[in-house]
């Protein structure tokens, strides 16, 4: 008997997880529209739209997990079709703009009457219809993660080698949109946003209603991987993950589910990024580069990789220290304590906080760890001896 | 090479002041009345005075024209002497040579028109071209050429007659042939010959002297004329191309230098070092610190501040490679993707401890004096320290080849790397093997970024924009290959140059990383791949 889907994918951790995410979802904005403005429980603006940033980077975070903690890719390009997604999103914002930019041209954003455009460039049409916009944050990033993965999962490049042709990737992208004749705005990017769906994307209530959207699509994105992970997909996948080749000679066909999961997880990567240009009102090329994608891991296996709920709290943990510790006096440690954080967790954290914390907590409760023996498998994998 | 030239022009003039202020001139009479011309301060009288002047090869000559060329002759109307206020402000009778204590009071200076001033060009010009310094008749024959002014016509024949140098020779005989191919009375004969001698010259500039030539030349000519321009561009375009072969050649060694290192942990140890552009960055900032002590203790040890920069480089950068390795990589062996992310946050932290330490801007590295300047082969210009980096790079390639094959180190990485259990087993200590591997590649990098000092801004991002191009080389030549890593450096090395003229920088750029991750599909493990059983390496 297979259990429904919803059932098999929500175990008592996820559930937790979920109504956290739900509850901060509701409360933060309601605390920040019904309260006082200077009441100790109101939440400013400004911290919405962080936090809301913050649930962004979860996304993104949990698109990394389920190919890396999953099956084993490990993808430094990812913040491409995070940027990809936000670019998306941005032309939308930007020709919502309409005859209020500075040059007040009604069909050219600014940076194209300034840069001498003629007209619309082919790619731009469309971007003025919402639906439009948010099929292109899916497709554009779906499909060059298809292609490029369709070209290296078929001649079976693996490991090492696919990080760096994903991390030339993005590295390609970022050298493309940053010149200007490539139509994206050049390196001051796309900017200056006014409305969304008619609303005005600085309004406190547009801002609560984009935080409680990311949290929507936290949730959803979390559903979603967690109904991946647990089906007999999620199981193949982490054959894959662990012994390829024997995955391969048992007759399952190995590039078309690790196909499968890195389209999806870029589809989600995308809508990441879509909801996150809106909020913090700018995209441009540095998104694309490639140390971005690899802090992006590092939030992942910070929080433990191949347990999703990990790779959400590490991006919220890693980026509330970043907010931190970049405010602040400590402003030029950053980078030192984000270096050992990279080299401390891969050293004495293999498995993250959430796997660290699993590992400690099973024996006090070896009955619920063996009902929950799926979870267990999606720690790190023990290290294969050097060949 | 230009602050010579200034100097020789500086040392030139000053040799004429010095002949004038000391030898009085033996010639009387006509080169005298001739400057007294400059008092009337007529204009006609002044074009001709500086005719006369010119013609007289007397050595005031020059000084006078070029104090009139800049307003510092003057002339008392009164007592009908001229005078010359020096460049260092030391007046001189400009007759006579004799010094004068100061101007007289009624002196004025010399007017000048436009029509005077082309005269007086033109004059300093033949005057030049009969300078006693080749390199000065070098570049005066070089302006004729360009100006064709046919004035100078009997002044080029004369210097031609007289000349010995065989590249003044051949300087002067084009100038000639440029006039000549421009006098609307010269023959045909004339004329082709003319040609010839612009052919066989073959730069941008003979180029535009010929098309600048027009219709309303005889036929005869215009043909002559058009088939030679044919024959400078092909000439052009071939070596337009060799130009972008040597600089093709030129980023390939940069390539390789930089990858070098990388090929051997990557190769032997199957550790990705993200952190190896970090290792160029301390290898260039170790030069940086030995030319500052040089400049601030040993200055006269300057032009050797490199030779000394590369074996520290290397125990800089080897020493701190084989602590990496004993205390961080060791731990993660087997587990190649946790390595990426260590050895990224490592380099992190060596970049912000560099800003830390010397601070977020350039530093200044200078070059020796024997790797600055260039040199002139056909239409291309070389410029010394790519030509060093370029005989470095291949020197450190092969010394690193001959390490692998004949020393014992190198035979034990060598098995190591081929099959790392069998090897231990052998009784090979793996762990030292590995230690050493990683310092000899961290060592290399450090060297590369002595070599990078010379070319590249020594900033603390320095070695972030070589990672990724290094990585590629790696990739793409092949893992555990050095000869691989050889063949990909040059050949990415000159794509790139190739690619950059027809589709700019960026977009070469991009492409090429296109066809890397296509070739990649094609061949997963490089252009030289390890052959072996193994269905994972």
């Amino acid at each position: 008997m297979t259990p429904h889907v919803l059932t098999r994918s929500l175990d008592r951790s996820a559930t937790v997880f979920l109504l956290i995410v739900a509850g901060l979802g509701v409360l933060i904005p309601l605390s920040n529209l019904l309260l006082p403005a200077g009441s100790m429980f109101q939440v400013p603006t400004y911290l919405v739209a962080l936090f809301g940033k913050y649930v962004c980077y979860a996304i993104l975070a949990l698109s990394i997990d389920l190919i890396w903690g999953y099956c084993g890719i490990l993808s430094l390009g990812h913040g491409a079709f995070f940027a990809l997604g936000g670019y998306a999103m941005g032309m939308y914002l930007m020709r919502q703009i309409g005859s209020r930019g500075v040059y007040g041209n009604p069909i050219l954003p600014d940076f194209m009457v300034f840069l001498n455009y003629p007209k619309l460039p082919w790619y731009w049409h469309g971007f003025d219809m919402f639906w439009f916009a948010a099929l292109m944050v899916l497709v554009v990033p779906g499909l060059l993660a298809f292609c490029f993965g369709w070209l290296a999962f078929r001649s079976r490049v693996t490991g090492v080698y696919l990080s760096i042709i994903t991390q030339a990737m993005t590295y390609a992208l970022l050298l493309a949109f940053f010149r200007n004749d490539f139509g994206f705005g050049g390196n001051n990017g796309l900017t200056d946003f006014k409305d969304i769906l008619g609303f005005n994307v600085q309004a406190d209530g547009t801002r609560a209603a984009l935080f409680i959207l990311s949290c929507l699509a936290l949730i959803i994105a979390f559903l979603i991987c967690r109904a991946v992970v647990t089906s007999k997909l999620g199981k193949v996948l982490i054959a894959v993950r662990d012994a390829e080749s024997r995955t391969r000679f048992l007759g399952y066909r190995v590039e078309s589910y690790k196909l499968f999961v890195f389209t999806l997880s870029a589809c989600m990567a995308g809508v990441a990024g879509a909801l996150y240009v809106p909020q913090v009102g700018i995209i441009n090329p540095g998104e694309f580069a490639p140390g971005n994608s690899i802090e992006a891991v590092i939030w992942v296996a910070v929080g433990g990789r191949g347990t999703l709920i990990g790779a959400a709290l590490g991006a919220i943990v890693v980026n509330y220290a970043k907010t931190v510790f970049t405010s602040g006096p400590l402003a030029p440690y950053w980078l030192f304590m984000l270096g050992a954080l990279f080299i401390l967790v891969t050293l004495l954290l293999p498995k993250g906080i959430i796997g660290t914390f699993n590992a400690w907590y099973e024996p006090w409760s070896a009955k619920r760890a063996n009902a929950e023996s799926a979870a267990r498998e999606d720690g790190v994998s023990e290290p294969n001896p050097a060949e | 090479m230009s602050a010579s030239l200034i100097d020789r022009v500086r040392a030139l003039v000053l040799s004429v002041f010095l002949i004038a202020a000391f030898a009085v001139p033996a010639l009387a009479g006509p080169f005298e009345d001739a400057v007294a011309k400059f008092a009337n301060d007529e204009f006609s009288d002044t074009d001709e005075a500086v005719g006369l002047v010119a013609a007289s090869g007397n050595p005031l000559a020059f000084p006078i024209i070029s104090a009139l060329g800049d307003g510092r002759l003057s002339a008392d109307p009164e007592s009908k002497k001229v005078f010359v206020t020096g460049t260092d402000g030391k007046v001189i009778d400009a007759a006579t040579g004799a010094a004068v204590a100061s101007l007289p009071a009624g002196a004025a200076a010399v007017r000048l028109n436009n029509r005077l001033r082309r005269t007086v060009e033109a004059a300093l010009g033949g005057l030049t071209l009969l300078s006693p310094d080749p390199a000065k008749r070098l570049t005066a024959a070089q302006s004729v050429f360009k100006s064709h002014d046919e004035a100078a016509l009997p002044v080029i024949d004369g210097a031609l007659a007289k000349e010995t140098n065989k590249t003044v020779k051949a300087a002067f005989a084009e100038a000639r042939a440029a006039i000549l191919l421009y006098k609307s009375d010269a023959t045909d004969v004339e004329k082709l010959e003319s040609i010839a001698i612009i052919k066989a010259r073959g730069d941008q500039e003979a180029l535009a002297l010929l098309t600048g030539l027009g219709s309303d030349a005889p036929p005869l000519v215009a043909q002559a004329a058009s088939s030679a321009i044919a024959a400078i561009q092909s000439n052009l375009a071939m070596w337009s191309m060799v130009q972008n072969a040597w600089y093709g050649l030129s980023l390939g060694s940069v390539l390789l230098l930089a990858a070098i290192g990388l090929a051997i942990t990557f190769g032997v140890m199957g550790v990705i070092n993200m952190a190896h552009g970090e290792m160029v960055m301390i290898g260039a900032y170790t030069t940086f610190v030995v030319q500052e002590v040089i400049r601030t203790r040993y200055p006269a040890l300057f032009d050797y501040s490199l030779l000394i920069a590369v074996p520290l480089a290397f125990l800089v950068a080897g020493a701190i490679g084989v602590v990496i390795e004993r205390s961080i990589i060791r731990f993660l062996y087997g587990r190649p993707l946790e390595t990426l992310l260590a050895t990224w946050g490592l380099s992190l932290v060596l970049q912000q401890a560099v800003r830390t330490a010397f601070g977020p801007t350039n530093r200044e590295v200078g070059n020796p004096s024997w790797m600055s300047g260039a040199f002139e082969i056909g239409q291309i210009t070389i410029t010394y320290n790519r030509l060093w980096i370029l005989c470095f790079t291949l020197a450190v390639f092969a010394i690193l080849l001959a390490m692998l094959r004949y020393t014992a180190l190198g035979l034990e990485m060598r098995a190591v790397t081929q099959n790392r259990r069998m090897a231990a087993s052998m009784g090979i200590a793996t762990s030292r093997v590995d230690a050493l591997t990683f310092g000899l590649g961290s060592g290399i990098a450090g060297i590369a970024g002595v070599a990078l000092s010379q070319i590249d801004n020594v900033s603390p991002n320095l070695g972030q924009s070589y990672i990724i191009d290094s990585f590629m080389v790696v990739v793409f030549g092949g893992v555990g290959n050095l000869w691989g890593t050889l063949v990909g450096a040059f050949t990415l090395g000159i794509a790139n140059k190739f690619l950059e003229p027809v589709a700019g920088a960026v977009l070469g750029k991009i492409a090429i990383l296109v066809l890397i991750i296509l070739f990649i599909q094609k061949r997963p493990r490089g252009l030289f791949a390890l052959k072996g059983r193994a269905i994972e390496a």
